[in-house]
């Protein structure tokens, strides 16, 4: 479990977040969702430790974030940022390779290539393995990332919209894996959705935030009302059901 | 074709011509038997030999550590303001304690060199990420301060003459056996780098990658800084400025192989020795008996190769 308690973060004037306290569960897929320039990806940031706390805690599974070494938080989770733009000319294998760097630290054992290919294999890049970065499509680049941080094979995975860049099927395939990582492996994974069902279909738990403030949380059920999808968007939305699913009609 | 091995071939090939290529027609395969050839061998050719292949491979490693943590192809440590901040350093240390015993000047220089570096990695942080170009114009200009600052206060001082040993450019024709062994220094902080290859190659990737990974960007940061820095400082106290090594090299070696430092510093050490030893040979044959400093010469080629890379890039990108 994540537990975030009183967590305000600013950037010069300026409040990004105020007074989050919440707790994402354990074994789930959670969906982040809410407008631009809600915070969603300050609070990603700061739960990876990409950013240091300002105000307020965060504990990965019982271990406070600020007291916990980043090499062993490294082994507990794994982060995606929202800008991978990566200027390195790497082969697709030895990127995600990098993902193992935490487990190997530089001494690379047939169990972590094992897990490359594995990773590699599961994000339809076996093809493409050989290949620079700067030689494929932003769709395919956006893959390998993906590729690189379920090769940390952490516990927690936090993506901040991973399905930026990815077409009709691969985004389907993506949130397929997701779900699986998290019902087959037990893994629990957070992350930034901007396509609301996507969240609604796959999404375990769904915490909605608007200007800096978490203002729903809960299952797709409880949270992707027509009412509270309103509010959060400041538009008009409506909500019907698909196999039991709430399914979100924001497009016309 | 194995790169690698390939690479050392040549470089050996260049080695035994350097060890036969002189002033002084002996042959060296006399030097079991003649004393005089044996002198030459052991205190001119072979430091000069050894020199020169320290040096290439050290400038050449440490120009593709610098790139990687300015995630920047068009910076090598003679274009960063790293090897005038060394001389100021230097000249601090000789004017503040002129009798300090030689590790204290080399320390005072590396020290000096890394604040300098430091000093312009804080300036391109500033730049618009885009703007490639920029960041070579930066260390350009930061380069011309620093060094203008050095050369006044070289000429106040009276040790003007020291600052152009140090920052015109560079030659191998004083390196005698007893006057080039700090070179071993850059080699082993190069060799240090080798060790760090993967956590500079995750630097390179960004900070948030290598913080996600476990690393401390700022720790690997300083160690990088210290690698380009000793290298620089060392190389420009024992033979002055060497241009375009740590620039072109890296390049090539990027070009060919990526930038998985693991695998392609090896590489980038071999091709530095080959590309310095091969101007230094040219600067020796051009005009035998006389010399042309190596620095000369790579002014040129280094230009041309870098000019040519530029010019081919959008193909590759
Ligand atoms: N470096 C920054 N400087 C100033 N404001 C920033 C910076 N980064 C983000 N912000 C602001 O913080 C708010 C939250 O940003 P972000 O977390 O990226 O939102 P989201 O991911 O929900 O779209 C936005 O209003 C954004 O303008
Ligand atoms: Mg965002």
């Amino acid at each position: 479990m994540i537990r975030i308690s009183d967590l305000s973060y600013r950037i010069g004037k300026a409040t990004i977040l105020r007074d989050i306290s919440t707790e994402l569960p354990k074994g789930a897929l959670t969906a982040l969702i809410g407008p631009n320039g809600a915070g969603k990806s300050t609070l990603l940031r700061l739960i990876g430790r990409l950013e240091p706390l300002q105000t307020g805690s965060v504990s990965l599974d019982g271990a406070d974030l600020a007291s916990t070494r980043t090499e062993d938080l490294a082994l507990r989770m794994a982060v995606l940022g929202q800008q991978t733009a990566i200027a390195s000319r790497l082969r697709l294998r030895e990127l995600v390779g990098f993902g193992r760097w935490p487990h190997h630290r530089g001494r690379p054992c047939a169990k972590d290539s094992a897990i490359v290919d594995e990773a590699l294999a599961g994000f339809a890049l076996g093809d493409l393995a050989d290949r620079f970065i700067d030689e494929i499509s932003g769709g395919q680049a956006q893959r390998a990332y993906l590729a690189m941080t379920v090769a940390q094979d952490t516990d927690w995975l936090l993506l901040d919209e991973p399905l930026n860049n990815l077409d009709m099927a691969h985004a389907r395939a993506l949130m397929c894996r997701l779900a699986e990582l998290v019902r087959g492996s037990g893994k629990s994974v957070v992350t930034v959705i901007h396509e609301v069902n996507y969240a609604a279909a796959w999404a375990d738990h769904v915490v909605a935030m608007k200007d800096g403030r978490i203002v729903a949380q809960g299952t797709p059920h409880e949270v992707l009302t027509s009412e509270t999808l309103s509010m959060l968007y400041d538009t008009p939305v409506t909500v019907g059901t698909h196999q039991d699913r709430p399914l979100i009609l924001h497009h016309v | 074709m194995r790169l690698l091995p390939a690479a050392m071939l040549v470089l050996v090939g260049l080695a035994c011509a350097s060890l036969t290529i002189g002033a002084a027609s002996i042959s060296i395969l006399e030097a079991s038997r003649d004393p005089w050839a044996a002198l030459i061998l052991m205190q001119s050719r072979l430091p000069r030999t050894l020199a020169v292949i320290l040096t290439g491979a050290a400038l050449a490693v440490a120009g593709v550590v610098l790139q990687a943590l300015v995630r920047n192809r068009f910076v090598g440590p003679e274009t960063t303001g790293t090897a005038e901040s060394a001389t100021l350093g230097l000249l601090a240390v000789t004017i503040v304690f002129p009798a300090s015993p030689l590790w204290a000047k080399m320390v005072a220089a590396s020290v000096a060199a890394m604040l300098g570096t430091a000093l312009f990695v804080a300036v391109i942080r500033r730049l618009p990420v885009r703007e490639v170009m920029l960041v070579p114009i930066a260390g350009l200009v930061l380069s011309g301060v620093i060094g203008s600052v050095a050369t006044f206060v070289g000429w106040q001082t009276d040790l003007l003459q020291y600052v152009n040993g140090w920052l015109l450019s560079g030659e191998f024709s004083g390196v005698l056996a007893g006057r080039y062994e700090l070179l071993w220094v850059a080699a082993a902080a190069a060799g240090l780098a080798w060790f760090a290859a993967d956590r500079f190659a995750i630097l390179g990737l960004g900070d948030n990658v290598a913080t996600g990974l476990g690393l401390s960007p700022a720790s690997v940061m300083r160690l990088g800084l210290a690698v380009v820095a000793v290298v620089t400082a060392m190389v420009i106290t024992t033979v002055g400025l060497i241009p375009f090594v740590g620039l072109v090299v890296p390049n090539i070696v990027a070009r060919i192989m990526g930038d998985n430092l693991r695998a392609s510093i090896p590489v980038v050490a071999v091709f530095g020795a080959v590309l310095l030893l091969a101007c230094d040979l040219l600067g020796r044959l051009i005009r035998y008996p006389y010399e042309i400093p190596v620095g000369t010469i790579l002014g040129v080629v280094g230009a041309a190769i870098f000019l040519w890379l530029l010019y081919r890039r959008p193909a590759h990108g």
